[in-house]
């Protein structure tokens, strides 16, 4: 298995070298390298920030299209509860979305909400018995479980070892399906309709499971023209709907503690929040709950960067369609017992910057030196997002003190005899370099 | 191979800025891929101590050296020193006032909390004069 798979990818076409993403990139995993950006692989966790904010639309995520549904005899369209907001004027009935689905290829469709439910159902069971490794954290986010692999490791003991609702609920169709249709498994297709890279990877990397159930992503951005064409035709909605108000309440953030009705809890969104919360967990400085649910996303799933509305219109319409069901959860009709991970994750190292503590330490020593030369301005003109992650590439051989714009200067003045202006100041490198490729 | 030395100044009574340098440790130490029961512990006793010198002790310094096998945390603050350090010891025992303990500290879990995350643990104090904390925390135990 290849753990260094991921759904984000960069159009080198389309990329300008800008350090938009180099600077917002939580991870540091983003440099600007001959004047287009790339991703280090083994530092990115797949939250999509850099796709949101590229202002040349260089970024991109790696998703199926609707094409893969002709590899398959029959096709089930799971969505996430996500795709429910993002539709003006649906408000009370969601089975016009869910028939949409079907007149736009899918043979079926089955709500992840309802696998949402019955995992609700079960999370709560299992926090009335858990003792020991309270609070338990949420693991429905993959982009969370990659930072708490890397950067938290002393929490992977927290985690709830129980597939995604995806997961879950893919398993739960497909069975479905079978008993159905009589076909052999392969003949099905379970395909995901995401509001974020990160499931894409989740089904890639499987690190969990033994295999995915899933058998594409596709992005909620890329099937929004055509569905929301065929959701103007529907005419009489099939009723497709199977889950309760609870499941569709997990596209929200602070949705699946409500679903599985825990009191002591704690909801953070955001990759900046659920840092802290996670920081503050490992310094044992957090009031005791026994519930951590943390998304990526500001606002949660809604906030997914493969969605296509506003994260806050879409909550709103979500929770008008709640209200407009039942609020009961429906785990009695769900068959899947096996809601366990198949085996734990593990301690990703990627961050170590040496395998070897000694070897560590000492080039350690040598970043602080180098970046003691540096003059700590983070400006990223170097391609680096801070004046330290360039001292660590420096002192790691991948890049040289000349990419320092400041640097360069200092050489420059001492080459030309050039010194200071007696206030102090001096012509601005930057300009000089512009003005200098504007006359070539 | 040297050890590393790093040092901090901890500024008084700003509670927006606790705890920044225990953040700053803690990372230094996964960066160098100590093992994560290791930084975990480090990071809880550098808490609990940097804490006590931004409510009690008018900040200070904090010096931490590093090696393969040991890190070692000395916090020196010239503030009013423990008058009982027996008292001091005794979980819930605290001297904090009424609106610091509504921010949620001063539970007097502190130099409880920092001796039960480390290896080692020294205070050194005296009335008037500031208190010096060395701990220890074992890569190998």
């Amino acid at each position: 298995m290849n753990d260094k798979l991921h759904s984000v990818k960069l159009d080198k076409e389309l990329c300008k070298g800008c350090t938009t993403c180099v600077k917002r990139c939580p991870m540091e995993a983003i440099r600007v390298r001959d004047k287009h950006a790339i991703i280090i692989n083994e530092r990115c966790i797949d939250c999509g920030e850099c796709i949101r904010v590229c202002p040349h639309h260089a970024k991109k995520a790696v998703v199926d299209t609707l094409d893969v549904l002709k590899n398959f005899e029959y096709t089930i369209a799971l969505p996430a509860p996500s795709l429910y907001g993002q539709f003006k004027g649906i408000l009370s009935d969601r089975n016009v979305i869910l028939t949409a689905l079907k007149h736009i290829g899918f043979s079926t469709v089955f709500e992840v909400s309802a696998g949402a439910e019955a995992i609700s159902t079960l999370t709560n069971r299992e926090i009335r018995k858990s003792k020991e490794n309270l609070p338990i954290i949420s693991t429905a986010c993959p982009t969370v479980v990659r930072i708490i692999r890397m950067r938290f490791p002393s929490l992977i003991p927290h985690l709830l070892d129980f597939r995604s609702p995806m997961e879950f609920t893919a398993r739960w169709a497909k069975r479905l399906a079978q008993e159905e249709t009589g076909l052999p498994l392969e003949k099905i297709g379970c395909i995901f309709i995401s509001p974020c890279p990160a499931k894409a990877t989740a089904v890639k990397l499987a690190s969990n499971a033994d295999h995915s159930a899933v058998d594409a992503v596709i992005a909620i951005s890329e099937i929004y023209p055509k569905l929301r064409t065929a959701i103007k035709r529907v005419i009489v909605p099939e009723d497709l709907a199977v889950s309760g108000s609870p499941g569709m309440g997990w596209a929200v953030s602070g949705g699946e503690c409500k679903a599985a009705a825990i009191s002591d809890n704690l909801s953070a969104d955001g990759m900046e929040n659920v840092i802290n919360i996670l920081e503050a967990l490992e310094n044992e400085e957090l009031p005791s709950v026994d519930f951590i649910e943390l998304n990526a996303c500001v606002g949660g799933c809604v906030g997914g960067v493969l969605t296509v509305e506003n994260p806050f219109i879409a909550r709103g319409r979500i929770k008008h369609l709640m209200k407009a069901t039942a609020p009961v959860l429906r785990p009695d009709q769900c068959p899947i017992d096996d809601v366990n991970w198949d085996h734990s994750v593990e301690f990703d190292p990627s961050l170590r910057i040496d395998s070897n503590l000694s070897d560590a330490i000492s080039l350690l020593a040598k970043i602080r030196d180098i970046e003691s030369r540096l003059n700590g301005m983070d400006c990223g003109a170097c391609g680096a997002p801070s004046c330290h992650a360039l001292a660590e590439d420096i002192a790691k051989g991948f890049a040289t003190e000349d990419q320092c714009i400041f640097i360069v200067r200092e050489k420059l003045q001492g080459l030309l005899g050039q010194h200071e202006n007696p206030d102090g100041t001096a012509e601005p490198a930057v300009a000089k370099e512009a003005e200098s490729e504007e006359q070539a | 191979m040297e050890d590393l030395h790093l040092e901090f100044t901890v500024v008084p009574d700003d509670f927006t800025r606790a705890g920044e340098v225990s953040g700053k440790v803690k990372k230094t130490l996964k960066d160098l891929g100590f093992p994560p029961l290791v930084v975990r512990r480090t990071a809880i006793a550098m808490y609990e101590a940097e804490i006590n010198m931004v409510i009690h002790a008018n900040g200070g310094k904090i010096t931490v050296t590093i090696n393969p096998d040991v890190i070692t945390v000395v916090f020196a603050d010239s503030g009013p020193g423990i008058p009982d350090i027996g008292l001091a010891m005794q979980e819930g025992w605290s001297t904090a006032s009424e609106e610091i303990r509504d921010m949620g500290f001063g539970a007097g879990m502190g130099l409880p909390n920092i001796k039960k995350s480390s290896d080692y643990m020294d205070v050194q104090t005296e009335l008037g004069v500031g208190t010096t904390i060395t701990i220890k925390i074992f890569t190998n135990p």
